[in-house]
C-alpha cells in the first residue's frame, strides 16, 4: 500500500463534492465563505510592495523577524495585558493552521486524548489523529448557546486526556464565551491538568462583550497555547500568517518542528503584518461595526423565515437550524444551490452534531445578503409543507 | 441617529425596515428618525452617483478648479463675495481655504470655452476678486471615496471553511 496508515485514517471530506458543485456553477450568491469580504487595507499592501522593492526577499529567523515578535508582544500587552517574551514565548506561524498543527505535534503522544467541543473547525479532529492522538468530541447545541461548561470538561476527562481545543468566537457557530464563562472553563482545565490550545483568530469580532483570552486568567498562561493571526482582523487570509504564544518549553518544541518543516513564514507576509500591528489603526473598528449590522440583519431574517437561529456573539457566522424542514443539512444545501443558486455550508462539515444546521457566513455585502434571503425565503415557501425531499 | 446616517451614506436605498433589522430598532423608530433628519436639514437630499468616466456622451461636461484671491470685506469677511460666487449655477462647489488663496471653486461647463468665459466674464472681473488661477480636471480616478476606474471583482473562492 502506497498511502500511509496515518493518511488513510483521515476521513475523506464528504463536503468536497458539494464544494466542487458550487465552484462549477455560475452566478451563485455565496454565503459559504470563511473569510472577510474586505481586501487587505491598502497601507498594509503598500508596505509589502515597498519591502519587495527594497529587496526583502530572504529567509528570516525561524521564529520570525524579531521586530514582528516584539510588535506582537506589545500588541497583546496593550490589548489584553498579556505578557509574552518575544525571544522565547512567541513563534510566527503560517496562519493559525500551522500553529495548530505544531501544537499537536509538540504535545500529543500516541494514545493521548484531546477534548474537542463540537461543532468544530474542520482541522482539529484530523490533526489530532495524525499525531496518534484521539479526539474526544463534546457535543453542544443551541439550548446552551453552542457552548461547553466546566461540567462537560470534568465528565469527559480521564487519565489519558492531555488537552482541550478552544475556539472562540467559534467557527462555525459564532458562539463565544464571556469573561465569567471562560473563567469557569479555566477552573475545570486546571483541575484536570489539561493544556488549552486556544484558537482565538476571531477575537476582534465579538459584538456583545469584550473578548477575554483564556491565557489572561490566573494560572492559565503556563498551560495555554494561544493561537492567533492576521487573517480575520486585517483581512489577510491569503498572506498565511499568524502566531503562537505559550510557555517556553512548548514554544521551543514547536519551533524545532517549524524550523524543519517550514523554516520561516514568507518575509513579505511578515513585513505586511508589521504594518498591520501599528497602533492607532481604526480599520478593525470600522469592519466590526459593519459585521455587527450584518449579524443583526442576518439573524432577524433567518428567524423571520422560520429557520430558528440563536444570536452568535462573534465571528461572522450564523448557525441556524433547518430541522423544521425535515431535510438533512447536505440535502438542504444541495437543493438550495440547485433551485436558487445560493451557497451555504451544511453543518455536517463541522462534525456529526452539525446535522440539522447550516453555516451561513455574513461576510458578504448587504446587497448580496438581502438578495440571498429573498431567495432562501422563496425556496422555503416553494417546498411542500412538512414534506421531505 | 449617527448609525442610520452611516448606513444611508453608504446606500441611500436601504429601507427603514432593513436599517431597523441592522440596528435592532423598530421600523417605525427608524422612519421617524429619518423624517426628523430630513426636516432638520441634516439629510439634504438623495442623489445617484454616476460614473461619468464610463457614461460619457454629448451631455457630459468639463470641470475646473478655480483658485480665487479675494479682498475680505469689513465686518463681512469673505462671506458676501463667496455668496455672490456660489449662487451661479455653474459653480458646483465652493470652499473657503487656508493657504495662498482664499476661495476654491469647482466650476462645471459644457466645454473648456464655456468654463473659460465664465471665469473671464463673471469671476475674474467681480469686485473684490484680486486674481484667479484655473485648473481643468483631465481625468477622475476617485471621487468622495468611490473609485471610478474599474469595479474590483471579488477574488475570493465561492466557498471556504
Amino acid at each position: 500500500m502506497r498511502i500511509s496508515k496515518a493518511a488513510q485514517q483521515i476521513p475523506p471530506s464528504g463536503i468536497r463534492v458539494f464544494f466542487d458543485l458550487v465552484l462549477g456553477m455560475k452566478d451563485v450568491i455565496s454565503l459559504g465563505v470563511g473569510e472577510p469580504d474586505f481586501v487587505t487595507p491598502w497601507n498594509i499592501r503598500e508596505r509589502a510592495i515597498y519591502s519587495l522593492e527594497q529587496g526583502y526577499t530572504s529567509y528570516t529567523s525561524n521564529k520570525g523577524m524579531i521586530e514582528l515578535r516584539v510588535a506582537v508582544s506589545k500588541h497583546l500587552k496593550r490589548k489584553y495585558g498579556l505578557d509574552y517574551d518575544p525571544e522565547e514565548e512567541i513563534l510566527i506561524t503560517v496562519g493559525v493552521s500551522e500553529g495548530m498543527d505544531l501544537s499537536f505535534r509538540a504535545i500529543v503522544d500516541r494514545g493521548d486524548k484531546i477534548l474537542v467541543p463540537e461543532p468544530y473547525y474542520v482541522c482539529y479532529g484530523p490533526m489530532t489523529t495524525l499525531c496518534g492522538g484521539k479526539p474526544v468530541f463534546i457535543k453542544t447545541d443551541p439550548s446552551k448557546g453552542f457552548k461547553i461548561t466546566a461540567k462537560d470538561i470534568n465528565k469527559s476527562c480521564d487519565k489519558k486526556t492531555k488537552g482541550i481545543i478552544l475556539n472562540y468566537p467559534n467557527n462555525p457557530t459564532g458562539a463565544s464565551y464571556s469573561g465569567s464563562e471562560i473563567k469557569s472553563l479555566a477552573g475545570a482545565i486546571k483541575k484536570n491538568d489539561l493544556i488549552a490550545i486556544s484558537d482565538e483568530i476571531y477575537c476582534d469580532l465579538t459584538y456583545d462583550s469584550p473578548h477575554v483570552p483564556i491565557a489572561t486568567l490566573p494560572g492559565m498562561k503556563e498551560r495555554t497555547i494561544y493561537l492567533n493571526g492576521f487573517s480575520k482582523a486585517f483581512a489577510m487570509t491569503g498572506w498565511r500568517i499568524g502566531y503562537a504564544c505559550g510557555p517556553k518549553d512548548i514554544i521551543a518544541a514547536m519551533t524545532k518542528i517549524h524550523q524543519y518543516t517550514m523554516m520561516c513564514v514568507p518575509i513579505t507576509s511578515q513585513m505586511a503584518a508589521l504594518e498591520a500591528l501599528k497602533p492607532g489603526d481604526r480599520s478593525v473598528d470600522e469592519m466590526k461595526k459593519e459585521y455587527r449590522r450584518r449579524r443583526e440583519f442576518t439573524v432577524s431574517r433567518l428567524n423571520e423565515i422560520g429557520l430558528s437561529c440563536h444570536k452568535p456573539e462573534g465571528a461572522f457566522y450564523a448557525f441556524p437550524s433547518i430541522k423544521k424542514t425535515g431535510l438533512k443539512s447536505m440535502d438542504f444545501a444541495r437543493l438550495l444551490l440547485e433551485k436558487e443558486k445560493v451557497a451555504v455550508v451544511p453543518g455536517t462539515a463541522f462534525g456529526s452534531s452539525g446535522e440539522g444546521y447550516l453555516r451561513i457566513s455574513y461576510a458578504s455585502n448587504m446587497d448580496k445578503l438581502k438578495e440571498a434571503f429573498i431567495r432562501i425565503e422563496r425556496f422555503l415557501s416553494s417546498r411542500p409543507k412538512g414534506g421531505a425531499i | 441617529m449617527r448609525e442610520i446616517l452611516q448606513i444611508l451614506e453608504k446606500d441611500a436605498r436601504t429601507t427603514p425596515d432593513e436599517i431597523a433589522r441592522m440596528l435592532g430598532m423598530t421600523s417605525k423608530a427608524v422612519s421617524g428618525a429619518i423624517k426628523k433628519m430630513e426636516k432638520d436639514g441634516v439629510i439634504l437630499k438623495y442623489k445617484t452617483i454616476v460614473n461619468k468616466e464610463i457614461e460619457c456622451d454629448d451631455e457630459s461636461r468639463v470641470r475646473a478648479l478655480i483658485e480665487i484671491k479675494v479682498t475680505p470685506q469689513k465686518n463681512l469677511g469673505f462671506e458676501s463675495v463667496a455668496e455672490r460666487i456660489y449662487k451661479f449655477p455653474e459653480v458646483a462647489s465652493c470652499y473657503l481655504m487656508s493657504g495662498t488663496y482664499d476661495l476654491l471653486v469647482v466650476v462645471e461647463g459644457k466645454n473648456i470655452h464655456a468654463v473659460a468665459s465664465f471665469v473671464s466674464e463673471k469671476l475674474a472681473p467681480m469686485e473684490h476678486v484680486r486674481g484667479t488661477v484655473t485648473h481643468f480636471i483631465l481625468k477622475k480616478y476617485k471621487e468622495d471615496g468611490d473609485i471610478l476606474q474599474q469595479f474590483e471583482k471579488s477574488k475570493r473562492q465561492a466557498i471556504t471553511l
